[in-house]
């Protein structure tokens, strides 16, 4: 008796638990953000959680019946209660049946299933391109037609406060892990066309709010599209494992009504023609090295670390190395277009000219490698045009 | 020692070949390891593990055999024997399967998307502007430079004809065995030794060809990758197939199998089969189409 | 109608004996010393030992990594490890987990149990099997001692995909060859299993009449032969392209990353058959035992096993939803992927049935597959939620995905192994082990396994991608309830230990033959412990010893 009385009160403990927690997520007050899956600012995130629910449920009520005929036989069907055992080895009616019903329920859920699908992968006209490329561990983003293009990578303080051991808080940064210097911008109620690829390995650029992710193929293009509804800021994360950086990977996007949006685009236009026209003057090395010390630090650093020391085995160091304190020529010509094979990939389309140079300038004098030399902006487009 | 008589099932009371074995393979196996990270001790000690390996089969089937000549083998023994290796014979059908697979996939899918087919329209235009996708192909930045095919029907189709006439002597050796001809037996595996080892030569000289005169390498993108993979292994299992006829032969020499009861003979003429159609998917997939 | 052929009762069979060992071939004689008894081995039971020792070891070093990662997303920040090395962990709790703990265990269990349930003396090849055992620990020891190399342990998750895995420095090739060591010895664990169920059968014991636990690992054997090849030529392309040029995964080549994926799936999805096919085989062997009435349904629980492991061989892609696949692919793999639910429903229903007004007690074995029965179901139920491509890409590498297979593998296999283990451990020892102990091990296992992996559904639906060592803040409530869960569960399993431990060594309680009271099969009809080879009559087969026997068919 006592025996059968504890499995009684473990055996409801533990059904409770699991309500407790299915009930948790169902509950109207929970299916915000930090539970359940988001509703997202397109359609498609909103069709996908719609078809989440519905399925949910459904699996909810099947494991209901599952586990209540379970439970039952369970309280009641036991030796202890000198029940006796029947001896029937099956039924073919019920065998039909619950072959039968399950098929059903499936149909039942493929309709919504398929017409969701081709929902996503069946993009209509799109008025804007924006080229994703994904690399070892950040984002880069070109806006096709009007020929922006930039780099975003994870902010600084959240990049400080990651460090092992870092003695941050993370509660205490803002956004911690999910903020970025520089935010992909689009403009609201705009079907855009994505085009989403990769320079190294695999990454997946995900962005819930929009109800998809895509993985980002080295040599391949995936194509994938969005219009979103309101404008504001989404963040995302890469979502493929690429590396040890994969969790330092974030996506943000800045959502502006279109006017803005437009305005947005005309103030990065003048910003590039003012770049091209600081190619062609010659830098003084102060300049050089203060850009330089802070594209290294936003673009070398996660491998090369912001001492120069490398991170063994892997990552070699960058002071005293026989590129760094070797040959102009060679040492421009590694960088621009990276080391095959390994993860030191090619910058020449990643980072501007002047980016490069001023990158180049600085690892050739700090840490101790003090070359004396600089690398002109100039340089670098020459070598760059043949 | 009645309940002998019972327990007609032959089992073996503790055997050292298998841990023997395992010293062979991780001996082997890390030695490739640390081959491939230019060891310079490797090698060497890649060819004991080679030999530890052929020490044990020798010794391990030498024993098999002894039990085997010595009857103590009854007909359920035969048959697990039998089950033993046509299951292994399909294990290696999947392992070509994969390598074809990559081929049929590089073929139908890879290579169109890159040259810009159906969905593939960005991708050639952005990625790989001016690449063009047919087939055969290192791919869009030539990794291995220049190549040319060999020709079907050269050396492939001698090959071809070899290892069809090697599969028809190997019968013809099992027809003989069981017509009690140990004559012919043993002349028509010898001839079937001599073919699958003809064509183990031909390869070579094809490979040959393909290094020096073709450009054709296992660097040449794709095709050099699928085409030097699949005829790779293939001919290692030749290789390996003709190595166990040799020994069939061998024992025939000395009066084993039986006309009635010859497992040994019949497993590695299946395995010689089984090379046998691989080659002429090969022929098909990777020469001719 | 049998395969089985009658016994062979010639002279010759005696003079063997004689001449592979002189002494006198005694029932229960076991080789003395510890080289004789295991090094050298051919004998079921002591290789069943072997294999399930060994497996337990992997199962403790597996969590003991899996502690690890739980440890690290504790709280947000890093706070023990570097992320490279967290992904090396990820990636070898895996594939220690996959391949070092379930699968050799339930090869262990076919070693004990099959020839026992089938009426053989042993198993077809008896030296091939040694082989098979004893190819893993040198496999294992090469895989492990990459986290000591230079270069770190494999961390490009256990699906290894390029072009990341290819990054991995020297100790990748290690890794490539430990996994051909391990397909190997699958393989060959594969074919002896096959060719004892065809060939070694009683005669009476006819296919439609063995029990399920044989049925499920016959399927599952082929199910390995079938795929571990695949992987094996997986790996040995990416061993090419690392270290000797070719392209098979280099766009620039013509080959293509996503190509390994296929393939790797081609294996992967029947892989997780392999691991739960024969959780559903034990479970099969239990409910009925305990329900005291026959298994409901035994054809179609035959025919649903044979449609799933069907069915695996074409769902594959349903890994791959997000990779950018085209649309009638993806519609394809979605439809397939969910008729699965059709016949992994039909065993649930059967299971249920068999207990339906059965006369059933709680012993630990029992409490297991009850267990097992309810978690599988919910793991099975959120398959099939990932099974649905669109809602998969938002799905798809985040927590629910890591709450999903843990559902199906945690308190699925690996909760069917120790409900066997239970189960069975009275036959193996002679001895029972301490009731009261098993049950405490099930209701910690039970509560805390659900603790630990419950949250992470919600994790994964609030957006958490998975294999990340550090993450936002609003993800923290739910890692650190799921890590003390963790913690618990893991603690537990050092009760597990202690009971088997105390079973073999020290338990004074003798059981009987049929420790069980409603247990039906061959096993039983042995002593407890068995004699050293099994059968060496084939037993006499009447519907009472049979361990199903559904009459209509
Ligand atoms: C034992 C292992 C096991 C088992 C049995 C399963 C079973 C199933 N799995 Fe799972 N799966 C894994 C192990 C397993 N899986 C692993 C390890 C991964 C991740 C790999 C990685 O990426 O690292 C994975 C990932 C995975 C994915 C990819 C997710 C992603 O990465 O995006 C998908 C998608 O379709 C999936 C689906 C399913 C389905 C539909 C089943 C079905 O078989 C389930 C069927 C069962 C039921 C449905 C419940 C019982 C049925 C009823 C009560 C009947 C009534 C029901 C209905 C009519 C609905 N699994
Ligand atoms: C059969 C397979 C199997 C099993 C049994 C388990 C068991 C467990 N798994 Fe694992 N897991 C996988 C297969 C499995 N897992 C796979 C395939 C992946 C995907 C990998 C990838 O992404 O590539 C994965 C990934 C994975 C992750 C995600 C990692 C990531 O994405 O970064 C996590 C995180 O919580 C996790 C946790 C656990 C835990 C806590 C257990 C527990 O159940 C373990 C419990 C056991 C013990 C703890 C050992 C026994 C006790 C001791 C050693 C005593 C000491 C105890 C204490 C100190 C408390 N697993
Ligand atoms: C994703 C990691 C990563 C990033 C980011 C990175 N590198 Fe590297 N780098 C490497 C690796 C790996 C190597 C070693 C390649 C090899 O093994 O030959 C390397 C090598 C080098 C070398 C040659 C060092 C030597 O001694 O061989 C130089 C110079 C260099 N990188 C400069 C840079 C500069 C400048 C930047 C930023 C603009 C940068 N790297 C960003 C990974 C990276
Ligand atoms: Cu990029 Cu993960
Ligand atoms: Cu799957």
């Amino acid at each position: 008796m006592k025996k059968q009385n504890t499995f009684i009160v473990a055996a409801a403990v533990t059904a409770a638990m699991i309500a407790a927690f299915w009930l948790l997520l169902v509950a109207p007050g929970y299916t915000g953000n930090e539970i359940n899956m988001t509703r997202g600012v397109t359609d498609q995130s909103e069709i996908n959680y719609q078809l989440h629910m519905i399925v949910l449920w459904i699996c909810v009520v099947i494991g209901v019946i599952v586990f209540s005929a379970m439970f039952v036989s369970i309280v009641l069907h036991r030796k202890s209660k000198d029940h006796e055992a029947a001896q029937f080895t099956h039924s073919t009616k019920a065998e039909i049946i619950w072959t039968i019903i399950p098929v059903l329920i499936l149909i039942v859920m493929a309709v919504p299933a398929t017409t969701a699908l081709i929902h996503m992968e069946v993009a209509p006209e799109t008025e804007m391109t924006v080229k994703i490329t994904g690399f070892q561990w950040r984002w880069k983003y070109e806006y096709v037609e009007d020929g922006i293009q930039f780099i975003s990578s994870l902010d600084a303080e959240s990049n400080a406060a990651r460090r092992l051991a870092s003695g941050a808080e993370p509660a205490a940064v803002d956004n911690y892990l999910l903020e970025v210097d520089k935010p992909l911008v689009l403009p609201a109620e705009t079907k855009i066309k994505f085009l989403i690829t990769a320079d190294d390995v695999i990454h997946s650029w995900w962005v819930p709010a929009l109800g998809w992710k895509r993985d980002a193929v080295p040599g391949f293009i995936n194509e994938a599209w969005t219009e979103i509804r309101e404008p504001g800021i989404y963040r995302g994360q890469c979502a493929e494992l690429c590396g040890k950086d994969h969790g330092f990977m974030p996506i943000v996007l800045k959502v502006l009504p279109k006017a803005e949006f437009d305005q947005w685009v005309r103030q990065q236009k003048r910003l590039m023609a003012h770049e091209e026209a600081e190619v062609e003057r010659l830098w003084s090395r102060e300049e050089l090295m203060d850009l330089g010390k802070s594209v290294y630090t936003a673009q070398c650093a996660t491998c090369h670390q912001g001492d120069g020391q490398g991170l063994a085995p892997a990552f070699p160091p960058l002071a005293g190395s026989t590129v760094t304190r070797g040959p102009v020529s060679e040492h421009i010509d590694l960088v621009l277009n990276g080391r095959e094979g390994t993860a030191m990939q090619a910058w020449g389309n990643m980072l501007s000219d002047a980016d490069i140079a001023a990158a180049l300038t600085y690892t050739r004098n700090a840490f101790g490698n003090d070359m004396g030399d600089v690398v002109q902006p100039q340089m670098i487009a020459r070598i760059k045009n043949g | 020692m009645a309940h002998q008589a019972d327990n007609s099932y032959y089992i073996p009371h503790g055997t050292k070949w298998p841990i023997i074995g395992s010293l062979g393979l991780i001996t082997m196996l890390s030695s490739a390891a640390f081959w491939v990270n230019d060891s310079e001790i490797a090698p060497w000690t890649f060819v004991a593990g080679v030999l530890i390996l052929i020490f044990m089969l020798f010794g391990w089937f030498g024993e098999v055999i002894r039990e085997s000549e010595s009857g103590m083998y009854n007909a359920q023994v035969d048959t697990s024997f039998r089950m033993g290796m046509m299951w292994f014979i399909f294990s290696e059908v999947m392992f070509f399967a994969v390598f074809f697979g990559a081929l049929f996939y590089a073929r139908m899918f890879a290579v169109p998307w890159l040259g810009g087919e159906g969905t593939g329209a960005f991708t050639n235009e952005l990625l790989w502007q001016g690449y063009e996708g047919v087939w055969p192909t290192a791919g869009p930045d030539d990794l291995g430079g220049q190549f040319q095919t060999i020709p079907a029907f050269g050396v492939p189709f001698i090959n071809t004809l070899i290892l069809l006439s090697s599969g028809l002597t190997v019968t013809l050796a099992h027809h003989a065995l069981r017509n009690n001809d140990r004559t012919k037996l043993v002349i028509w595996l010898i001839a079937t030794v001599v073919l699958g080892f003809s064509f183990v030569y031909l390869q070579i000289e094809e490979y040959k060809e393909a290094y020096q005169h073709l450009g054709l390498t296992l660097g040449s993108g794709i095709y050099g990758s699928t085409f030097f993979m699949l005829t790779g292994f293939h001919g290692m299992h030749v290789t390996l197939g003709a190595i166990m006829l040799t020994v069939i032969a061998i024992r025939s020499m000395r009066g084993h199998f039986k006309s009635d009861s010859h497992f040994g003979f019949e497993a590695v003429a299946w395995y010689w089969h089984f090379v046998d159609v691989v080659w002429l998917g090969l022929f098909i997939f990777v020469y001719v189409y | 109608m049998s395969i089985a052929s009658t016994p062979d009762m010639t002279h010759s069979t005696d003079q063997a004996g004689d001449h592979a060992h002189n002494h006198d071939d005694h029932h229960d004689h076991k080789p003395s010393g510890i080289l004789n008894r295991w090094l050298f081995t051919t004998n079921h039971k002591d290789i069943g030992t072997l294999y399930l020792a060994f497996s337990l070891l992997m199962f403790f070093i597996g969590g003991a990594m899996a502690m690890v990662i739980r440890a690290e997303l504790f709280m947000p920040g890093l706070q023990l490890v570097e992320p490279e090395f967290f992904n090396q962990m990820t990636t070898m709790h895996a594939l220690i987990m996959v391949f070092g703990a379930v699968m050799p265990a339930w090869v262990g269990f076919a070693n004990w149990m099959i020839p026992m349930m089938i009426g053989a003396p042993d198993m077809a090849l008896p030296r091939l099997n040694n082989w098979s055992f004893w190819i893993l620990p040198f496999a294992f020891t090469m895989l492990l001692s990459t986290l000591f190399m230079d270069s770190g342990g494999p961390a490009a998750g256990w699906t290894l995909y390029p072009p990341l895995s290819l990054q991995g420095g020297q100790s990748f090739a290690f890794v490539v060859f430990a996994v051909h060591m391990m397909g190997i010895s699958s393989i060959m664990g594969s074919i002896n299993i096959i060719a004892t169920i065809l060939n070694m059968r009683a005669p009476g014991m006819v296919l439609l009449r063995m029990p399920l636990f044989v049925w499920t690992w016959l399927i599952t054997a082929f199910l390995l032969i079938a795929v571990m090849p695949v992987l094996a030529g997986a790996v040995t392309m990416l061993l090419t392209d690392h270290f000797f040029g070719t392209s098979f995964f280099n766009a620039a080549g013509g080959g293509d990353p996503v190509m390994f994926q296929h393939i790797f799936w081609f294996f992967g999805h029947p892989e997780v058959y392999i691991m739960i096919l024969p959780a559903f085989g034990v479970v099969s062997e239990i409910i009925p035992t305990f329900a005291r009435k026959p298994l409901f349904g035994y054809s179609a629980m035959v025919y649903a096993t044979a449609s799933i492991a069907f069915l695996s061989f074409i769902v594959w892609a349903h890994h791959m939803f997000t990779v950018g696949m085209p649309l009638t692919g993806e519609l394809f793999f979605m439809y397939a992927t969910m008729l699965i639910a059709v016949p992994t429903g039909v065993k649930v229903f059967n299971w249920v049935s068999t207990m339906w007004k059965g006369s059933m007690t709680f012993e630990t074995p029992m409490l297991f597959a009850i267990g097992f029965v309810v978690l599988f179901t919910i793991g099975g139920l959120s398959g099939l939620m990932l099974a649905i491509a669109s809602v998969d890409l938002q799905y798809h590498d985040t927590y629910f995905v890591v709450a999903h297979f843990h559902y199906v593998l945690v308190p699925g296999s690996v909760f069917a192994l120790m409900a066997g283990t239970y189960y069975w451990l009275p036959k193996w020892t002679g001895h029972m082990y301490s009731e009261k102990w098993g049950k405490i091990h099930f209701w910690l296992s039970a509560i805390s396994v659900n603790i630990l992996f419950f949250p992470q559904h919600y994790l994964g639906l609030a957006g958490m991608p998975r294999r990340i060592p550090d993450y936002s803040t609003q993800f923290a409530d739910f890692n650190m309830i799921s890590s003390i869960g963790g913690f618990l569960f893991g603690s537990s399993q050092l009760i597990f230990l202690g009971v088997i431990i105390h079973c073999v060594y020290k338990s004074r309680q003798k059981a009987s033959g049929q420790a069980w009271e409603g247990a039906r099969g061959l096993e039983w009809i042995l002593s407890s412990p068995p004699p050293y080879h099994s059968f060496n009559t084939p037993p006499v087969i009447d519907s009472s010893t049979l361990a199903h026997v559904d009459e209509a068919h």
